[in-house]
C-alpha cells in the first residue's frame, strides 16, 4: 500500500478539521477526493506529506509513519510529488531553473542529469519551448503543467493534487487534465482533489467523498457514482453534476 | 577677517586632512552596514523562531535601539562600559555602536522582505523536499531581496550621515576631522560647506548605485506581483 491513512484526527484550535479518518491509496491507484468547500479536502492530502501536522492516527507513505519525529520529511517530501491549486512556480526563476533547483539540491543530481530530466519532462508537457522563459509569462494552464512537470522530475512514488485546475480559464482546464489523465494511464499513483467530476469518472479507480472532517463515502468510482449511500453524498453530486 | 574666503574654502576641499575624514566615513558606513546586514539578519529569523524565547530576545534588542537616541549608544560603549570592565578602542566602539544600531533597523526591513513572500512558495518548495535552510537560500530570500533593496538603500543613506554621531566619542570621520580644523583655524563656514558637499556627493553617488542595483534586481518584479494577487 502506497498510502494509508489510518484513524487520522486533527483540529486547529479547538476545531475538529479530520474526524478519524481512514483510507488508503495503493500502487497505481488513481483516488479522487470531493466534498464541500471548507470540509477539509486540503487538510488531509496536507498531512500526507507532512505539510501538516496532525494530532491522533497515522500515516504511512510506502511503509513509512509520517508523524514519527524520527523521520526525515524532507526525503520523504522528495519522493512525493505535490501539485497546488495556486501553481507555486517559482518567480524569480525560470522555467527550466524552476524543475531543475530541487533535483540538483535535494537529489543531488549534476546539471547535466537534471537538464536532461527537466527537457524530456517539458517536451512531455507540450512546453519545450519554454524552458527558458519566466513564470509570469506563461499562462495558467501553462503553468500548471510545468508544476506537474516540476513535481515529477524528482520521480516520485505517488502525486498530490489539490484542486490542480480550480484556479483556471475554463478553456485550460483540459491541457492540465489531460497531462493528468496520461499519468493515470501510465499507473502513477495519485490522490487528487477535484471537483471534476467528468475526469473523475474516466480516472479514478476510487472516489472519497468528505464532509466536515468525516469521510462519508470511500468507493469504487463506478459504485460511487451510479448510488449514494449517504444522502450527504447525494445532496452534493447532485449540486455538483447539474452544474 | 572677512565673511567667506574662497580660498579657504578651495583649500579646504582638497585638504588631505578632510580627504582622510571622507574616507573614513566610507569605511565605517561599509563596515557597519554588513555588520548590521549579518546581525540584522539573525535578529530578523530571531523574530520569526518558534522559541518564544528567541522572538523576546530580538524584540527587546529592537526595542532597545530604536527606543533610545542614537547619540547616546556609542558614548555608553565607549565610556560606561570600561567601568564594568569591558573596554573598547574608539574605533572598535564607533563601529560596535553604528553596526549594532543599524541591526536593529536592517532586521525589520529584512522581516518585512521574508513576509512578503507568500506562504505558498515555502510550502512548494517543502513539498519538494527542500530543507528549511535550503529554502531561506533559494527560495525566500531571493524573492525577498527585492523588497528589501529600496528601504535597504535609504537605511545606507542615513548610515552615510549617521556615522557623524560617532565624532562625540572623537572618531576621526568627516565632522570630526571638520570641527578639529574649526576650532584651530575659526572658518566655520568654509569648513562646514566642504563637509557637507562631501556628505552630498557621497550621498548622490549611493543614489546612483541603489538606483543601478534596483534595475538589476527589479526587472523580475513584476512576476512576484503576480504571485501575490491571487
Ligand atoms: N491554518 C488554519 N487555521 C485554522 N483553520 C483552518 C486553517 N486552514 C484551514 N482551516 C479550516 O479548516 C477547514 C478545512 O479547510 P480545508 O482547506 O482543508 O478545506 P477544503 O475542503 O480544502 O476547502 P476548499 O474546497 O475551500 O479548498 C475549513 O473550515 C477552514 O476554515
Ligand atoms: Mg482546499
Amino acid at each position: 500500500m502506497m498510502i494509508e491513512i489510518t484513524g487520522v484526527t486533527k483540529y486547529y484550535g479547538q476545531f475538529e478539521v479530520l474526524k478519524n479518518c481512514t483510507t488508503h491509496v495503493d500502487k497505481g491507484e488513481v483516488v479522487v477526493v470531493c466534498g464541500p468547500s471548507g470540509s477539509g479536502k486540503s487538510t488531509l492530502i496536507k498531512c500526507v506529506n507532512a505539510l501538516e501536522p496532525f494530532q491522533k492516527g497515522s500515516i504511512r507513505v510506502d511503509g513509512i509513519e509520517v508523524s514519527d519525529p524520527a523521520t526525515d520529511l524532507p526525503d520523504l517530501r522528495s519522493r512525493v510529488g505535490m501539485v497546488f491549486q495556486n501553481f507555486e512556480l517559482f518567480p524569480h526563476l525560470s522555467i527550466e531553473a524552476n524543475i531543475m533547483l530541487a533535483q540538483r539540491i535535494v537529489l543531488g543530481r549534476t546539471e547535466d542529469a537534471a537538464r536532461r530530466q527537466t527537457i524530456e519532462l517539458l517536451d512531455r508537457v507540450g512546453l519545450a519551448d519554454h524552458a527558458t522563459k519566466f513564470p509570469a509569462q506563461l499562462s495558467g494552464g501553462q503553468q500548471q503543467r510545468v508544476a506537474i512537470a516540476r513535481a515529477l522530475a524528482m520521480n516520485p512514488l505517488a502525486m498530490l493534487f489539490d484542486e490542480p485546475t480550480s484556479a483556471l480559464d475554463p478553456e485550460m482546464i483540459s491541457e492540465v487534465l489531460d497531462v493528468m489523465t496520461g499519468l493515470a494511464r501510465e499507473g502513477m499513483t495519485m490522490m487528487i482533489v477535484t471537483h471534476e467530476m467528468g475526469f473523475a469518472r474516466s480516472v479514478a479507480t476510487r472516489m472519497i467523498f468528505i464532509d466536515r472532517g468525516e469521510i462519508v463515502e470511500d468507493r469504487p468510482t463506478e459504485d460511487f457514482f451510479s448510488h449514494q449511500q449517504n444522502p450527504r453524498t447525494a445532496a452534493f453530486l447532485g449540486k455538483i453534476l447539474h452544474h | 577677517m572677512s565673511f567667506w574666503r574662497w580660498s579657504g574654502f578651495f583649500d579646504y576641499l582638497t585638504n588631505p586632512f578632510i580627504l582622510g575624514g571622507v574616507a573614513t566615513t566610507i569605511w565605517l558606513t561599509c563596515v557597519a552596514l554588513i555588520c548590521g546586514l549579518v546581525l540584522g539578519f539573525f535578529i530578523a529569523l530571531m523574530r520569526r523562531s518558534g522559541m518564544a524565547a528567541a522572538r523576546g530576545m530580538a524584540w527587546f534588542y529592537i526595542w532597545l535601539f530604536r527606543g533610545t537616541p542614537l547619540l547616546v549608544q556609542p558614548i555608553v560603549i565607549y565610556t560606561a562600559l570600561p567601568q564594568l570592565g569591558i573596554r573598547f578602542s574608539v574605533v572598535q566602539a564607533a563601529l560596535i555602536g553604528l553596526a549594532l544600531n543599524e541591526a536593529a533597523y536592517l532586521s525589520e526591513i529584512i522581516r518585512a522582505g521574508i513576509e512578503a513572500v507568500p506562504e505558498g512558495q515555502t510550502r512548494a518548495a517543502r513539498a519538494l523536499g527542500m530543507t528549511e535552510r535550503q529554502i531561506m537560500r533559494y527560495i525566500v530570500m531571493p524573492q525577498a531581496f527585492k523588497v528589501i533593496i529600496p528601504p535597504l538603500g535609504n537605511s545606507v543613506n542615513g548610515l552615510l550621515k549617521t556615522t557623524s554621531v560617532t565624532s562625540v566619542i572623537s572618531m576621526e570621520e568627516l565632522l570630526r576631522r571638520t570641527q578639529v580644523l574649526i576650532q584651530e583655524q575659526f572658518m566655520v563656514l568654509e569648513l562646514f560647506a566642504v563637509a557637507a558637499i562631501y556628505y552630498l556627493l557621497l550621498t548622490t553617488l549611493w543614489d546612483f548605485i541603489q538606483r543601478r542595483i534596483e534595475r538589476r534586481f527589479g526587472h523580475s518584479s513584476s512576476s512576484v506581483a503576480l504571485t501575490e494577487k491571487r
